[in-house]
């Protein structure tokens, strides 16, 4: 069976701390100016009647990817367990996938090509777990296989309400956020 | 009082694309207004020589093609500087990816090139071939000029059919590239590719009415011209109503050109400049009350840039994120 | 077709081109089909265990060394208190230790105190100097007339150099203008302080109630640690907080507390509880002394009274009162970190350590864990100093804060002021590691006895304000590029940690023990450090425990033994009160002549249309500490002022104005951004502190943000410990015109 890389945030352990943002802009050198991960905190409602939640967003990943869709020479592909990487090589900084994210989740790195979450690819490949999911002190982030049933993710994702951002946009994203 | 306040702030400051789309400058609205240019002569030189079946009598439709080499090269040349990983553009080539508008429209780009050349060698009266075949800087070439001369002439029904397929996909692949893109509220409609193709038909007439054209010539593309206004003012219109009744990311599309950022330059460059007015210009020409004049042209070239212009820089301005969902 | 010799080039050029393709192809293909991903190539040839210091907390890290550089650090899972994960500021190490904006040479002062003239000279020269001064001080006005600040772990080896020295004026802000007042509350309840780290068992807690504390944006990486796995087991929040905090937004209950007025809430609760007999009887009639005179104060504390004072309706009061006593004994109400806000602090913490012996949580599983430490003997040898100083001076003539028992820092910078009443004056400075002109309130005062004093050193990292105050700057190593004293802390396990360097001191700096060390041997004062290399003095204390330095590296911690930690698993608690009892209600006190019972004060009113301004803390930055650092600067880079979004609409002022923040004293910020929120009581403005650097050498952080410090111009003094509140100045708000 293969694999569907997916991650699952919980939202309801989550301080907002940003330790993941930065946990992988270390990782993965992520280049001053632009953020691979990144904390959106979102407060609702009029004082003194509030919620609060902080989401701990990045590439989403998706299934359906417009970013893989529309890339002209292939660069923006699939790779294992179905994460979307770009091919350094075949990139030649035409932007078009940045256009095409729902999530504004790219960035053109200094050296001309196209960059984004990859799921800490080569972590991963390595046996470790992404590098968010790694350093979060509260241990809100889990990542995994959505297409083994017994893995936590799946666990996580039968057992508790979750949402993905922006489902209209019908890319399929493979992160969820749950309530 | 707003009874449900939502604060949302976020710790990503990418500048490309927060807190909009950032991406896209001046070089991409050049490359579609030219490349849109170049569809629509191609699209309308196929049309002329179709209709007459006849090859083209003036010179400026003769040479016109040639004069699409450079605009497409010059649009092209834009292309090339908007590329971040420059060393890289041979990947166009490299590959075929047809889900992606790009891919097409990389490939079509290219086969338009040997397509121009034999329309327009073959569009050359014989004596503007034999006046070219005595030129001295031409001399060692023409045996190969020869040769070509008589490819076009012999393939000229391929071509011209050619001319009009490649035309329409140039025209029409650009708007698909924006229309087909769901993050871009402002740009995500169908509306997008035939809008291009007719803002590429408007503006390739026009440009050959800026110059001298034989009289049948001349009438064809003043009728051609304002159909394609026409029909490229209710495309608009049609865009406006599917934004405005699109829901709330209709609401955020409609917004920049109805009530936000761009709706001065929009109505006042694109529609009312580069389109009302030259289409009234134009009806008043073909019922005698008014003569012939580079005005209306210059108008539609205007416009017909405008509009791509506002329009890359209005959707890159439209995201999900907006909706604060 | 017929294959003459141009077909077959035909094919074999076919044949060689799909070759070119597909063996490459193939190859990364050949690992059983599977593509490796690139590598960032972050990973660490080598990996060094050692403890952070991006905060005072000290969770242990793995730094990952590439060809000598340190490319990221990660949480060390061997370490109990970091157990693998770091809060944000920790993942920051490597933007300190490449901070272009270090001190990297011994610095002798030029020109005027302030102006921030130096000249770069060798160590030789500068530790000759401060020694021929120091020497020269003790010889005119004695050794008490230094005083030595230190804040950091580092700092152990200046305070034994100040004790060889023979003065007893040491302090740190980490007390009086910190935790000061909930430690001394501790230890007139308990018979011991608070701890840090708090031995708060909050991941057993049911319901954890916080004062003030905003944990959460307070980044203790355990706490936090510990508050997750809480509520992953179904654990429930009461947030009392006059802003939504992060902690708020978790909270089954959030109480916007009118500022000020917490200890009325906390006596309205204990009446519930005493009232409606929901206290531990048997816990309060075997650990506890005083019940009944507390029972009898708490008679007239009725809800409805705590009500007006507080904001909060009387059905609320006694709702939470009932939900927090429900879960007890595993129901903590957590005695917060920095507590110095209105000056009856102690009091407020005497309050909370009341509650929590009512509710039988002190000692008891979700309640307070009675942690034991690993005992570490100290290093052998080593002479106890002859001299006895006389007393320190941080507390004026006529004045006794009588169970202050740890240096008052801002007494300290009092008693160097001309004209002090005080015994005698302080005539020199020796800080470490701690930002005076930030981080004490009153912060004219402190420029002006920067002023006055004969001789001022500074041993700091970055050229933070008071280093361009000193006489001599010396630049310290990271915390990355050196050797500190084994760190012992009492938890759950205890443990031992090393820290260890990870890279060889950049630039000119050296560690904090080696200049320590030679300021002693110039000052003549070698034998209190009689190592020539800091590894002897840590592999002879390790192997006292049985155990080597080699042995302490491969995990960077020993870990002891899981202990009995609560009355439940067998622990008797040793409460070193006078009356060997949880002392409810305080004979000490009462003999000092102190409210031996926690009693309310209404707080001042501001003046009219001023904000009361509160400050706190952002997970990513450690107050001035690391504002420079331009790695956590990309989340986080300026701090602004939250204003009630109705109050900011009827001012006439938007989210994102540049706003500047004007005291009753006049006194005023630099211009910050603000944000209009819902997240704050209209009464109340809020701030995070640690920005408005204005030191040439910090370029990036240099006039981002303001200082709080600047409009904290009034404090009112606890009577208990000497602390500094602070949360009694009152702004109102300018903009500034763009």
């Amino acid at each position: 069976m293969t694999k569907r890389y997916a991650m699952v945030v919980d939202t309801r352990k989550c301080v907002g701390c940003k330790a993941c943002a930065l946990a992988c802009a270390a990782e993965n050198n992520v280049p001053q100016g632009f953020m691979r991960s990144w904390v959106v905190e979102e407060t609702r409602g009029v004082f003194p009647e509030l919620r609060q939640q902080f989401l701990s967003e990045r590439c989403n990943q998706c299934s359906e990817a417009a970013c893989v869709e529309v890339c002209p020479t292939g660069a923006s592909h699939f790779a294992e367990g179905g994460v979307v990487l770009v091919d350094h090589n075949k990139c030649t900084g035409c932007k078009a996938c940045i256009a095409s994210c729902p999530y504004d989740a790219r960035y053109v790195h200094p050296a001309g090509y196209v960059d984004k979450c990859t799921f800490c690819l080569h972590r991963v490949q390595a046996g470790k777990e992404p590098a968010c999911v790694e350093v979060c002190p509260t241990r809100s982030l889990h990542f995994g296989d959505r297409n083994d049933p017994e893995s936590e993710v799946s666990v996580l994702l039968r057992t508790r309400k979750s949402k993905v951002l922006h489902p209209e946009a019908g890319t399929e994203p493979n992160v969820f956020f749950l309530e | 009082m707003n009874p449900v306040y939502t604060e949302v702030l976020s710790t990503r400051h990418n500048h490309l694309v927060d807190p909009g789309l950032h991406i896209w400058g001046w070089e991409i609205p050049v490359y579609l207004f030219l490349g849109g240019v170049v569809a629509g002569v191609m699209v309308l030189l196929a049309l002329l020589e179709l209709r007459r079946n006849r090859r083209p009598v003036s010179a400026a439709a003769q040479w016109m093609p040639f004069v699409a080499i450079v605009l497409l090269s010059l649009g092209m040349g834009a292309l090339f500087l908007d590329l971040d990983f420059k060393a890289h553009v041979y990947r166009f080539y490299a590959a075929f990816e047809p889900t992606s508008p790009m891919s097409w429209g990389a490939w079509i780009l290219i086969a338009v090139y040997p397509v121009l050349v034999l329309l327009g060698l073959g569009a050359l009266d014989d004596s503007t071939r034999q006046w070219l075949g005595k030129l001295r800087p031409l001399k060692p070439v023409s045996r190969p000029l020869g040769w070509a001369f008589r490819l076009a002439d012999s393939t000229r029904r391929g071509m011209v059919w050619a001319s009009l397929a490649l035309g329409v996909g140039l025209g029409a692949y650009t708007g698909l590239l924006l229309g087909t893109m769901v993050a871009r509220l402002g740009w995500n409609s169908g509306v997008m590719g035939p809008l291009f193709l007719t803002s590429g038909i408007s503006t390739g007439a026009a440009l050959m009415m800026l110059f001298h054209l034989e009289h049948e010539e001349e009438h064809l593309m003043l009728r051609w011209d304002t159909v394609a206004i026409a029909v490229e003012l209710l495309l608009l219109a049609a865009l406006l109503v599917s934004f405005s009744t699109g829901g709330a990311t209709g609401e955020i599309a409609a917004h920049n050109l109805m009530g936000g950022r761009f709706t001065p330059w929009f109505w006042s460059l694109v529609v009312v400049g580069g389109l009302i007015v030259p289409l009234t210009m134009n009806l008043l020409e073909a019922r005698g009350r008014a003569r012939a004049s580079v005005v209306a042209p210059i108008l539609v070239l205007v416009g017909g840039l405008a509009l791509r212009a506002v329009l890359v820089a209005s959707g890159q301005a439209t995201a999900f994120h907006m909706l604060g969902g | 077709m017929r294959v003459n010799r141009r077909t077959f080039i035909k094919i074999g050029g076919v044949a060689a081109g799909a070759a070119a393709v597909g063996i490459p192809l193939a190859a990364q293909h050949a690992g059983g089909g599977r593509v490796l991903a690139l590598d960032p190539g972050t990973d660490g040839d080598e990996v060094v265990p050692t403890f952070c210091e991006m905060c005072f907390w000290k969770c242990g890290v793995l730094a990952h060394v590439r060809q000598g550089r340190v490319t990221k650090i990660v949480g060390n899972p061997e370490h109990p208190l970091s157990r693998g994960r770091l809060c944000p500021r920790g993942t920051g190490g490597p933007g300190l230790l490449y901070d272009p904006d270090r001190l990297k040479k011994p610095l002798i002062r030029r020109d005027k105190r302030g102006t921030q003239v130096f000249e770069e000279v060798s160590w030789d020269e500068a530790l000759d100097h401060v020694a021929e001064r120091l020497g020269s001080i003790k010889n005119k006005y004695g050794p008490e007339a230094l005083a030595v600040f230190t804040h950091g772990f580092g700092g152990s080896w200046f305070n034994k150099l100040a004790a060889a020295y023979g003065t007893r004026n040491t302090g740190a802000p980490g007390y009086a203008q910190c935790r000061g007042s909930r430690d001394v509350a501790w230890e007139l309840t308990y018979g011991c302080p608070v701890g840090s780290p708090e031995a708060t068992d909050i991941e057993n807690a049911r319901v954890l109630t916080l004062i003030g504390s905003h944990l959460g944006e307070n980044m203790h990486n355990t706490q936090v640690q510990e508050l997750a796995r809480a509520i992953d087991k179904g654990a429930e929040l009461v947030v009392v907080d006059p802003r939504f905090s992060v902690a708020a937004g978790k909270a089954r209950y959030w109480l916007p507390i009118k500022p000020g007025t917490d200890i009325a809430l906390l006596l309205a609760w204990m009446h519930v509880i005493v009232g409606e007999k929901l206290y531990d009887r048997d816990y309060v009639d075997k650990y506890a002394v005083g019940f009944d005179k507390l029972a009898e104060h708490l008679v007239d504390k009725t809800p409805e009274w705590a009500a007006v004072e507080t904001g909060i309706q009387a059905g609320t009061i006694v709702e939470t009162a009932r939900f927090i006593a429900g879960a007890r004994p595993a129901s903590l109400v957590h005695p917060g970190r920095r507590a110095a806000w209105y000056g009856n602090d102690t009091q407020r913490g005497r309050a909370i350590a009341i509650l929590d012996a009512l509710l039988g949580a002190w000692g008891r599983k979700g309640g307070f864990y009675l942690p034991a430490a690993m005992s570490v003997p100290a290093y052998p040898g080593i002479p106890e100093p002859t001299y006895k100083p006389k007393d320190p001076v941080d507390m004026p003539l006529g004045t006794v804060f009588p169970f202050a028992d740890e240096g008052l820092a801002h007494g300290l910078r009092d008693a160097s002021l001309p004209g002090a009443k005080v015994a005698y004056l302080l005539k020199a400075w020796f800080v470490y590691g701690t930002n005076l002109p930030m981080a004490l309130p009153e912060p004219k005062k402190t420029i002006e006895a920067l002023k006055a004093l004969d001789f001022v050193v500074s041993v700091d990292v970055l050229p933070t304000e008071i280093t361009g105050w000193a006489d001599v700057v010396l630049p310290e190593a990271t915390y990355l590029e050196r050797f500190d004293d084994l760190h012992v802390a009492p938890f759950k396990p205890s443990y031992t940690a090393l820290r260890q360097p990870v890279v060889e001191p950049m630039y000119d700096s050296k560690p904090g023990w080696w200049i320590a060390r030679e300021l002693a041997k110039r000052l003549g004062l070698g034998d209190y450090f009689p190592f020539e290399h800091v590894e002897d003095y840590l592999e002879k204390r390790l192997s006292l425990m049985g155990s080597s330095l080699d042995d302490i590296r491969v995990k960077g911690v020993l870990t002891a033994p899981k202990q009995p930690i609560y009355i439940e698993e067998g622990v008797v608690p040793d409460i070193a009160t006078p009356s060997k009892k949880i002392e409810l209600f305080s004979q000490q006190l009462a003999d000092a002549g102190l409210d031996p019972l926690p009693t309310y004060t209404r707080p001042d009113a501001g003046p009219p249309g001023s904000f009361r301004l509160l400050t706190g803390r952002t997970p990513t930055q450690t107050f001035s500490r690391t504002t420079n650092n331009r790695f956590l600067a990309r989340v986080y880079d300026t701090n602004d002022v939250w204003v009630n979004a109705g109050r900011a609409r009827e001012l006439g002022l938007a989210n994102g104005d540049l706003v500047v923040l004007v005291n009753q004293d006049g006194a005023r910020t630099a211009p910050l951004p603000l944000r209009a929120t819902e997240r704050i009581r209209p009464d109340c403005v809020f701030m995070v502190h640690g920005y408005g650097h204005t030191s040439k050498g910090l370029k990036f952080a240099r006039g981002r943000g303001a200082c709080d410090t600047d409009v904290c111009t009034k404090t009112r003094i606890d009577p208990v410990m000497g602390g500094t509140a602070v949360n009694v100045n009152f702004v109102r708000i300018e903009r500034v015109s763009a």
